[in-house]
């Protein structure tokens, strides 16, 4: 085991300034024009949302795989990104999404309505075996319903123009994104990494099954509370400036766990600064890559991720029954 | 500082169950599969919630208690004995500090030292025996120093080495002062090591008492409908079972 904190602090100090220089036009105090207001204004805003994105993500897949006890679980399952997503669809439907504050807002506003969802449906069986199945039976009912709906909206968009707009916006990007917009997620996501931090304990007591979990003081229901709250504010704020981000938070947790002694509360801190790496590094390379436009962030992580699930599942395929890192 | 349960019921599983434990010794609940021996023990650790009746420690319900007392004070030890990541030994055994909040190295290192552990201590629990393993997972209840252990069929799966190794840690327990409650099929270990044997039948208590007693040939024929006797000394006894003479009985 190291300690992987201060290397990945390490790693975040030289990757943040890099970013901050990196881009189609590589940034020359010297000799680029409005240096300063391109680095202040469009450079520092996007590393910094970055970085709380993935911090976000990443700890909320660190925090759904130690609460369901499976490396494959991702902050997905739990259906607030969809929900979030099904917000953000509407505004763009109903025509508010040129606002840069209701936009988010609706985004958020569909993320807390999936939340009280999973909440109302899940929170009343919380314990043991069965609570879990349930939680996500309900979390994969949303996201099911809430991709349904967004479907719908999409298909019976007001103009082609909405339409590609919506479409553009799921993949989820980080391009002209400003000021506004960290701090707004910044605020909701650190609240809800907190939130997960406090679950912590519980996720390790249940390392050992929920009996014996339960056994050592965890209570079903107020985990399941933190970390619907932890991961619907940190998820939700995410997708409410970037749209959908998919597979930091399942691969960040396996890329960390080795690093650490396994237990989920050692997990969630490692992963949240991996995970705002891994969305730094992939935003800069989306930035420089010499396409004709800009490459989606969500595209370009799912392109890396689906691979890598991929491997993950031919790994269990291999493995000692399913345990994996 | 007893352990008791005043007339639990539990749908289907349990019936007018009445029976006090007392701290410092060693009592064994047996009983025919599906007598409700693991429903009676999670009732006690207070992890089900019984239909009608209640469990009290020390004279107080067990259920007013808040979850960080209850841990604190009862150690609870399942028979599934899962672990869900491949975590070190010494992780896994101060898992059983969590009810008290704090690394307790004193406490962890004197249970890795009481399990013979301390070499394994950075092993990840994937490459442990299913000996090693076991007594990794008693560790991590002694590590929460609790008044009472309730071990859901601790033994089983082990060789007889192991299987007497880990009696003699939870009679070391006992000595000490804490109360264990072991549930347990091997009748034979029951018989030999346990100073009270509590024998359930139907979600019903058949027997109780010392072993000799509550275990004797004529109950082993009512509740197990086998016809056995026992062999040697008290403290030594061998079950020689020779016949099923009826079929088991069903749970309330």
């Amino acid at each position: 085991m190291t300690r992987p904190v201060p290397m990945l602090l390490l790693l975040l100090a030289i990757a943040f300034p890099l970013s901050l220089l990196a881009g189609r036009v590589w940034l020359d105090f010297g000799a680029t024009p409005n240096a300063m207001v391109i680095l202040a204004e469009l450079r520092l805003p996007r590393s910094l949302l970055a970085l709380v994105i993935g911090a976000g993500l990443g700890a909320s897949g660190a925090a759904m795989q130690g609460y369901l006890r499976n490396p494959l679980a991702d902050p997905g399952l739990f259906g607030i990104a969809p929900g979030a997503a099904l917000g953000a669809v509407a505004s763009f439907w109903f025509g508010y999404a040129a606002s840069p504050i209701l936009l988010p807002l609706f985004a958020l506003a569909g993320a807390a309505g999936a939340m009280a969802l999973l909440a109302l449906i899940a929170g009343r069986t919380a314990s043991g075996t069965q609570g879990i199945a349930l939680f996500t039976l309900a979390g994969m009912m949303i996201a099911s319903l809430a991709g349904a709906l967004t479907s719908l909206m999409i298909s019976l968009a007001p103009n082609a123009f909405a339409m590609s707009e919506i479409v553009s916006w799921l993949m989820g990007a980080l391009t002209d994104r400003g000021w506004g917009d960290v701090w707004l997620a910044a605020p909701l996501t650190l609240t809800g990494i907190a939130c997960l931090m406090v679950a912590g304990r519980g996720l390790d007591a249940l390392i050992l099954g929920d009996a014996a979990a339960r056994s050592l003081g965890m209570r079903p229901a107020m985990l399941q509370a933190w970390l619907i709250a932890g991961v619907g504010l940190a998820v939700g704020s995410g997708v409410a400036v970037a749209g959908i981000v998919g597979f930091v938070g399942l691969i960040v947790p396996h890329l960390v766990r080795p690093l650490t002694d396994r237990r989920p509360s050692q997990l969630i801190v490692p992963s949240a600064l991996a995970g705002a790496l891994l969305v730094l590094v992939a935003d800069c390379i989306c930035r420089i890559l010499p396409t004709v436009t800009e490459l989606r962030l969500g595209i370009a992580l799912s392109l890396v991720g689906a691979p890598f699930f991929l491997w993950l599942l031919l790994r269990m395929r291999r493995g000692s029954g399913g345990r994996l890192a | 500082m007893m352990l008791a349960a005043r007339d639990l019921a539990l749908a289907g599983r349990l019936a007018e169950i009445s029976a006090e434990f007392a701290p410092g010794t060693i009592t064994a609940i047996c009983g025919p599969n599906g007598a409700g021996k693991s429903s009676l023990l999670a009732c006690l650790a207070g992890l089900v919630t019984p239909d009608a009746g209640e469990v009290a420690l020390d004279g107080a319900p067990l259920a007013a208690l808040h979850p960080r007392e209850r841990a604190q004070a009862i150690g609870y030890l399942p028979q599934d004995g899962e672990i869900a990541w491949d975590v070190a030994v010494r992780s896994l055994v101060a898992l059983g500090r969590l009810p008290h909040g704090d690394a307790g190295d004193a406490q962890v290192e004197a249970a890795l030292a009481a399990l013979d552990l301390e070499a394994l201590a950075q092993r990840p629990v994937s490459t442990l025996s299913g000996g090693e393993k076991a007594r990794a997972l008693l560790a991590r209840v002694l590590a929460g120093s609790p008044r009472w252990i309730l071990a859901d069929e601790p033994l089983a799966a082990l060789d007889l080495a192991h299987q007497l190794a880990l009696l003699g840690h939870l009679r070391r327990a006992a000595d000490a002062g804490a109360g264990v409650v072991l549930v347990l099929h091997d009748l034979a270990l029951a018989m030999n090591h346990a100073d009270r044997v509590l024998v359930l039948d139907g979600g019903r208590i058949a027997a109780e008492g010392e072993g000799e007693d509550a275990l004797s040939p004529a109950i082993i024929a009512r509740v197990w409908g086998v016809d056995a006797h026992w062999l040697g000394e008290p403290g030594a006894r061998a079950l020689s079972p020779s016949r099923a003479i009826s079929p088991r009985r069903s749970a309330p």
